[in-house]
């Protein structure tokens, strides 16, 4: 064995090596990318490319000047349009985490549940969306809920309806494509922290004179909270920032901000309120992103795969 | 009460699972139908298989998310795995929370902030230092390199935190550096979570529509963003039949990946 000096041998047992790299990665595709969002947020529109204008400038005489230009915020607060953007986007994002939450704690609870030889594939079953295209899961939906689509086609041949019901473009169809692609990320994590939880603890519960009921609201339901809240950021933070599914399928009257923003970009070609769009957003996450951050301080399970 | 009880849940999953498969079973039958139109069944075909194989811009496109995929899920498998181990093996070091809100928060960020972001770091990079000069292929793999990496990162901690320390404690007690625990221990024991974080990386970069849309140039459009604008215009089954052809890959791959999680046990 080769014998290294101590002060190698220190360097090597010390973080640094193995830290520098995703430090590194992170520090300049994520936090010095957002600084610049908020600087570009502050510039002025201009012609040209990039098209904003400096917030430093040398003006004669030796003065520097530094601009700050509140312009697009106030632009955003006062434009009704905007405003109205940011509210259909928290509300559509809170109703589809309910709605999953809803449909999800169930089936995670009978996952849980579930004999140890049927669970592996049932799991299997549920990480298979997760792993399969947004894209075209969202899609999917379209030739389901279009005028002609399969629903409504079926729903008139049953009788049940006469005229073909407006169901794509519409919320509601925002909504339900939001809960169909995000359901697994609320599974997993609700599954991950029931599954933990000791059988002996509801069978004492039991013992003790619960209902089944009771047991269930009193035992698990408090043991798998850490499971509820992380499934439920994992839904809404992103879903609050959605462009790809209410482009396909909430048509020209959802307005979520996410669409909003995309547009400023790439047809308005306005960076400067884009970024500002972007930041105000970050802004409203900000106290989900912190309490998803504090679980993965506590090492909270989300996928346990 | 008992029985009431898991009869429910019974139903319950009966219904979810068909709520998840339902739509997708829909693609899949459809991109079998002669007909152009994807509603009513008019017969079995093949034929927009066939068409897939003509479309030269697909084709095009495809390699291009495939080069991407492949090195993004490579870069991220190394660095997610380097964050991993950092964060849950060495204890406290300064700088340690900021470095655990880069390495995760991009899983949950919405996409838009993300995208737009990264494409103004690139477009100030450009401006300051001359590169990268444009948008391709590299700036989309470093976009989805940075998401992807949450993900394994996430994996390889979970897998890691559950992994019993005392095997890298003999092996330091017995002398061993530490880059040789390392290799010799740590990491053919994490080895089946980077095969799924990999297979997981590349099936999101397969994926991502937004993120490469921000980022690309002109000629590196990605088969998501060719998916992405036809689609906007209608439902055409052609796109049923590539997306049966993914959704069948990524079914292999989770199948893979699962079978290799479930060996470890």
């Amino acid at each position: 064995m080769i014998h290294l000096p101590s002060k190698l041998r220190r360097f090597l047992s010390t973080p640094l090596w193995a830290t520098v790299a995703p430090y590194g990665w992170g520090l300049l595709f994520c936090l010095i990318p957002f600084l610049i969002v908020l600087k570009i947020s502050l510039s002025e529109l201009k012609m040209g490319l990039p098209p904003y204008g400096p917030l430093v400038e040398w003006v004669e005489e030796g003065l520097l000047v530094i601009r700050l230009h509140l312009g697009n915020y106030t632009f955003i607060g006062t434009d009704s349009l905007y405003v109205l953007s940011y509210l259909e986007a928290l509300t559509i994002a809170l109703i589809s985490t309910v709605t999953c939450l809803l449909i999800g704690y169930p089936m995670a609870y009978g996952l849980a549940k579930a004999s140890p030889s049927v669970r592996a594939p049932l799991l299997m079953l549920v990480i298979l969306p997760f792993w399969t295209s947004f894209l075209l899961r969202a899609y999917a939906w379209i030739g389901i809920l279009s005028p002609h689509g399969l629903l409504n086609t079926a729903l008139i041949k049953v009788g049940l309806i006469h005229q073909p019901l407006v169901l794509l473009d519409t919320h509601f169809a925002t909504i339900l494509g939001i809960v169909y692609c995000y359901l697994p990320f609320m599974i997993l994590p609700l599954y991950a922290s029931l599954e933990k939880i000791d059988s002996s603890l509801l069978e004492a519960a039991y013992d003790l004179g619960a209902r089944p009921f009771q047991a269930f609201w009193q035992v698990v339901v408090p043991l798998s909270l850490s499971g509820v809240i992380s499934g439920s950021l994992l839904v809404f933070i992103p879903a609050a920032g959605e462009f790809v599914i209410p482009e396909l399928l909430g048509g020209s009257q959802t307005f979520m901000i996410g669409k909003v923003l995309w547009n400023e970009f790439f047809t308005n070609r306005d960076w400067p309120v884009a970024a500002a769009l972007a930041t105000v957003l970050l802004a409203f996450l900000l106290i989900p992103l912190a309490i998803f951050q504090r679980l993965q301080e506590r090492q909270v399970r989300l996928f346990n795969a | 009460m008992h029985r009431t009880l898991s009869l429910f849940l019974k139903i319950w999953m009966t219904l979810g699972y068909g709520f998840l498969y339902f739509p997708i079973l829909t693609l899949v039958v459809f991109s079998f139908n002669a007909s152009p139109q994807v509603t009513v069944w008019h017969g079995f075909s093949t034929q927009w298989y066939g068409s897939l194989l003509q479309d030269t811009v697909l084709i095009r496109s495809a390699f291009v998310s495939l080069q991407v995929a492949v090195l993004s899920a490579t870069l991220a498998v190394v660095l997610g795995t380097l964050a991993a181990v950092s964060l849950v093996r060495f204890g406290k070091f300064r700088g340690r929370g900021l470095f655990g809100i880069l390495t995760t928060a991009p899983l949950v960020m919405p996409e838009v902030i993300t995208g737009l972001s990264l494409l103004l770091l690139f477009v100030g990079l450009e401006q300051t230092f001359g590169w990268p000069k444009g948008r391709g292929i590299l700036t989309i793999t470093c976009a989805h390199t940075t998401l992807c990496m949450a993900y394994v990162t996430i994996l390889v901690r979970e897998r890691l935190a559950d992994m019993d320390l005392s095997l890298e404690e003999a092996a330091l007690d017995l002398g061993a550096r530490p880059l040789k625990v390392f290799t010799a221990i740590t990491l053919p024991l994490i080895s089946p979570s980077l095969v799924s974080g990999w297979l997981l990386a590349f099936a999101l970069s397969l994926d991502d529509v937004v993120l490469a849309s921000f980022v690309a140039g002109p000629g590196s459009s990605t088969l998501p963003m060719v998916i992405f604008s036809s689609i906007r215009f209608g439902i055409t089954p052609q796109i049923n039949a590539l997306a049966t052809l993914i959704i069948t890959g990524v079914a292999m791959s989770v199948g893979i990946a699962g079978w290799l999680m479930h060996r470890r046990r």
